[in-house]
């Protein structure tokens, strides 16, 4: 066995100098940053995957024009946004660029829900497939703009700049999207969490 | 500072990000350690996230992998008959 390079530069290299096949290993720890990028703008699993193919395929066309200077996970996930964004505006019409737009300025009242007893739920608790059902359906409900902040910083665990690189925002927006998605989802979920948790105080059990 | 629970609502989120400054952030621990609503706001907030980075929670779809390395391998093949990669349009 040679010695194989196996950090991302050297193979990013070798793919340029001909070893065309190591793209495969090159975006391997990646498919499913991609495809949940996609997902996350396009809101369908198809057309997710559709994309997700898509924007690899691009990648690789156009390996040659990244310049190194941004991580390569950022690079990326930029040319998996743009691609969603490409096919929810072919999908829905030019109508679409100004729902793209989308101001920040939701009114809405960014106040997460109170409970008292969610540590008393136990870990096993969190185990539910419910849960994780009632979760990709709270996320899938986000506005767009907070949606796809959410799903790069949360879902994939970019850090602020990646995110904000990704999505052409400052890191500001991203902190204060950031922000409003995770107290939404925080108030989605705690009403599905009062309907199935056992009720161990009174307070809830006369609320069910 | 004695923080009102809304104030620390309003940081919960760089919070758990640990992206408040260290004075912000002992008065957020002194308003937590006596204020059980905004505790478990801060434990629900974080048992999402939690849930949220688990794998099964945002599946991929089956075969999905598959298919993906499928066409990139068909797509490689195409290009072996191309100019190097990265100068096709």
């Amino acid at each position: 066995m040679g010695t194989m390079d196996t950090n991302e530069a050297g193979l990013i290299a070798r793919i340029l100098a001909g070893e065309k096949e190591l793209f495969h290993d090159l975006i391997r720890p990646y498919e499913r940053m991609v495809y949940l990028t996609l997902l996350a703008i396009v809101k369908n699993e198809t057309e997710a995957e559709d994309g997700a193919q898509e924007a690899v395929i691009s990648a690789y066309r156009h390996l040659a024009s990244f310049r190194g200077d941004a991580k390569f996970s950022t690079w990326l996930t930029t040319i998996a946004i743009n691609q969603g964004r490409k096919r929810l505006r072919k999908a829905k019409g030019a109508a679409e660029e100004s729902i793209e737009e989308e101001a920040d300025s939701h009114v809405g009242d960014f106040t997460p829900a109170p409970l008292t007893d969610w540590r008393e739920i136990p870990l096993e608790a969190l185990e539910r497939k419910e849960l994780r059902e009632a979760l990709r359906a709270a996320v899938a409900e986000l506005p767009d703009i907070y949606r796809q902040v959410f799903v790069l910083r949360d879902l994939e665990e970019q850090n602020i700049e990646e995110t904000a690189e990704a999505l052409g925002i400052n890191p500001g927006t991203v902190k204060v999207r950031l922000h409003r998605a995770r107290i939404m989802l925080q108030k989605c979920l705690v009403p599905f969490l009062k309907t199935t948790a056992p009720a161990r105080r009174g307070f809830f059990g006369r609320a069910l | 500072m004695n923080l009102d629970c809304k104030h620390v609502w309003e940081h919960i989120s760089e919070y758990i990000d640990k992206t408040v400054d260290a004075e912000l952030r002992k008065d957020i621990e002194l308003h937590l350690e006596h204020c059980e609503i905004c505790s478990a706001i801060l434990d629900s907030t974080r048992n999402i996230l939690i849930l949220t980075a688990d794998d099964r929670t945002f599946e991929l779809p089956v075969g999905y992998s598959k298919r993906l390395h499928q066409r990139l391998k068909d797509e490689i093949e195409k290009s072996k008959h191309e100019p190097p990669v990265g100068e096709a349009k």
